[in-house]
């Protein structure tokens, strides 16, 4: 089942190196991992896409959790919760048809077109991961991509909850 | 406020945080902390032949005393040469700092002279390490090094030293830190109240229940609790190889050792028991067996510092994060007052079974007038020691004869490498007991494969009188291959017999111990007479054993924990 581990841990120098060589010394999955300082400084904020039954997925919290520059993890899947992705995508625009389609799909998404070029367009769209692979399929019926580039997933429980020293 | 160079601030941290012992080797990155020690008295310095040796000198200090081990190698080689140490370490979760040196700040990343990338080489088998960037943070670092090394689950710690750092030419304020505590490293001690109660109840409510002690239990110094809980409530108990000593291994209601070569009442009677009481010990492979068919009556209570051991293999019904120590003082605390008389008597049925497992006598052996048994070489080696002896061993089955035949009465007495299986292990390990304990009587049982893998600290030995007693099994093989060669691969032994092997007697002389050669029955009470009676001289036995003997008993892969093979012949 793919969760959302969400980690707080010291903006310190080879923090970041622990978390992934840790996923790859234990054999855990790493879907996707968005990483970077949080308002406070002193701490970095950490998501990682990962997937794995209930009992690995305990495995994966406990290690995270006992890395010594880790304050806090939790699995976001757990509860309730908002999760976002970017992606940015460069699409060839050869015709006018073809430009035309694209803007169609980017006003239907919610997207926006944020760099124009004679020969291509490059798009940027803000949502769930399901909702990024739709645009992004979409977008390949009417257009050739021709490179695109993803945050990978971050998210904040919903309500009180909230990851913080 | 104190001004001094950085190789300096190194040398007066590690005397700050009380060390007395820094086993090392120098190399050009850490010379001018060389220099540095050179100029006290505060901190000694055991210059060892291999780096690999330092570390696991430090280890054998470390478990034998409780406190940190600490060594001090050189940058590229000298640091990579540490890390089977630092991994056997860190699979035993002993408290251990490791000083590397490492090439200048401004050289780091241009593939300089022996420069490795430690803290990037380290990272899987550390508890923590730190690259130091700044001279002025030299003490902080080191004190937060043996911070995390000896708190919670113990464990190795790397601090890597560039060496413009530690200039001996530089001046730098020293402050050493009033508190090294740090917000994103708080260990549980204390198990939670409702936890306690409901593993108090099941241990109560049980009519077959077991404790299961580890080496989380001689880290907790928890020894006397396990003993007085075990006696209040007439418990069986189990040590690990691991948690060899923290129960008496002649107390009446020991079962001796379990897992894949324990006991065959070990074995039994856990996977016979409704309740297990797991005190700082992990479910590993050698102990489970096939974890589909553990214990399958059981609740499982597990106590464990380290929550990531809890669950990890075997699901725990009842877990409970804490010191073993701390915990055992709460479920006392919490403990009704018991009717010994009434509790012996609900466990009587229980007693019966394990006697009748005990009666088995499953340690038992055909000794031969010929050759020399292994298990009797042991046996020898207790009645000559009184059975007080510091025993490290090296890897192989001379581990599992020692583990077996040789009843620890105390924790810290048995010095292994449990989980990660080093052979070349024991030698350091008890030149580290001996230097941590100069009056002790410190054995190493090993065999012809092991103590070829760390023998060149035959000459630190002498350099610094160490008075250690080598017992090798010398079967002319790598037993432990050759016995699963002989189960499992038809008797085809591939690489595993020697031969050319040195003449051993000559090679201890050559490094100016003693050398005795053992090859029959007959001699060999006279011959450990005479070993023991060496009191200020290394002496190294070489005893010819029986290449034929396998050790028993053993778990029958894939099977439950009482499926046993017995003998050659005899399995459950």
């Amino acid at each position: 089942m793919r969760r959302i581990i969400s980690v707080l841990m010291e903006n310190a120098p080879g923090a970041l190196s622990r978390i992934v060589g840790l996923f790859s010394q234990r054999a855990y999955n790493v879907d996707s991992l968005c990483v970077a300082p949080t308002d406070d400084e002193s701490l970095s904020r950490l998501t990682i896409i990962t997937h794995g039954d209930d009992k690995a997925i305990e495995q994966i919290t406990k290690q995270v959790n006992k890395l010594v520059d880790v304050l806090r993890v939790v699995d976001l899947t757990e509860n309730t919760h908002i999760e976002r992705e970017l992606m940015l995508l460069k699409v060839a625009t050869p015709s006018d048809a073809i430009r035309a389609e694209v803007k169609r799909n980017v006003d239907i998404f919610r997207a926006r077109i944020v760099d124009v070029h004679a020969a291509n367009y490059t798009v940027e769209v803000t949502g769930t991961s399901e909702k990024l692979d739709a645009f992004a399929n979409t977008m390949k019926l009417s257009a050739e991509i021709i490179e695109s580039s993803r945050t990978g997933v971050c998210g904040l429980a919903r309500g009180e909850r909230a990851l913080r020293v | 406020m104190k001004m001094m160079s950085g190789a300096a601030m190194v040398v007066e941290a590690l005397k700050d945080v009380g060390v007395e012992l820094v086993f090392g080797y120098p190399g050009g990155a850490v010379l001018d902390i060389y220099d540095a020690l050179f100029a006290q008295d505060n901190v000694k310095h055991v210059l060892v032949r291999h780096e690999q040796a330092a570390a696991h000198m430090a280890d054998g200090y470390a478990r034998s005393t409780g406190k940190t081990g600490t060594v001090l190698v050189t940058s590229g080689p000298g640091a990579t040469n540490t890390l089977t140490g630092i991994a056997t370490a860190y699979m035993d979760s002993i408290p251990m700092v490791v000083l590397s040196g490492q090439v200048p700040s401004s050289l780091i990343g241009e593939d300089a002279f022996q420069e490795t990338d430690m803290v990037g080489c380290s990272r899987p088998i550390v508890k923590h390490s730190f690259l130091v960037k700044r001279a002025v943070d030299i003490p902080k670092a080191i004190a937060q090094a043996y911070y995390i090394a000896n708190t919670g689950r113990p464990g190795p710690v790397v601090v890597d030293l560039p060496k413009d750092l530690v200039n001996v030419a530089d001046s730098h304020p020293y402050v050493f830190p009033d508190d090294v505590t740090m917000r994103s490293y708080q260990p549980t001690h204390k198990g939670h109240p409702k936890q306690i109660k409901k593993a108090l109840d099941a241990l109560l409510s049980a009519k077959q229940p077991i404790l299961y002690v580890g080496g989380g239990a001689i880290t907790a110094n928890a020894e006397s609790s396990v003993i007085a809980l075990a006696e209040k409530l007439n418990l069986p108990v189990t040590n690990t190889l691991m948690g060899l000593g923290v129960f008496p291994g002649q107390h009446e209601q020991c079962v001796g050792m379990l897992g894949m070569h324990g006991t065959f009442e070990a074995n039994k009677a856990m996977h016979n028991a409704d309740c297990i009481v797991a005190l700082g010990a992990r479910f590993d492979d050698r102990v489970t067996n096939n974890v589909a068919k553990f214990c399958p009556d059981a609740t499982i209570v597990h106590v464990d510092i380290d929550p990531a051991s809890i669950s990890k293999t075997i699901k725990a019904h009842i877990p409970v994060v804490g010191s073993v120590d701390s915990v055992l003082e709460q479920l006392n605390a919490a403990m009704p007052e018991i009717d010994e008389a009434a509790q012996k008597e609900k466990l009587a049925d229980w007693w019966v079974k394990i006697n009748e497992w005990k009666a088995k006598g499953c340690l038992n052996y055909a000794k031969s007038d010929e050759i020399i048994k292994p298990q009797q070489v042991i046996e020898s080696l207790y009645k000559h020691t009184d059975g007080k002896a510091y025993v490290s061993s090296d890897v192989g089955q001379h581990q599992m004869f020692a583990a077996l035949y040789y009843p620890f009465a105390k924790p810290r007495q048995w010095i292994n490498s449990g989980g990660l299986g080093t052979m070349g292990f024991g030698l350091p390990a008890a030149m580290g007991v001996q230097f941590a304990h100069p009056e002790a009587v410190s054995t190493v049982v090993t065999g012809d494969g092991s103590i070829q893998m760390n023998i060149q600290e035959l000459s630190t030995c002498l350099q610094y009188n160490l008075p250690i007693k080598i017992i090798s099994l010398n079967n002319r093989a790598l037993g432990m291959v050759r016995q699963w060669q002989d189960m499992i691969y038809k008797g085809r032994h591939s690489s595993s017999y020697m031969e050319s092997m040195p003449d051993f007697v000559k090679l201890a002389e050559a490094y100016g111990h003693i050398g005795i050669r053992v090859e029959h029955p007959d001699q060999l009470d006279e011959a450990m007479k005479e070993c023991f009676s060496h009191k200020h001289k290394l002496v190294f036995m070489d005893i010819a054993v029986d290449q034929n003997e396998h050790v028993y008993p053993m778990q029958i892969k894939f099977g439950a924990m009482d499926d046993i093979r017995l003998s050659k012949t005899e399995r459950t």
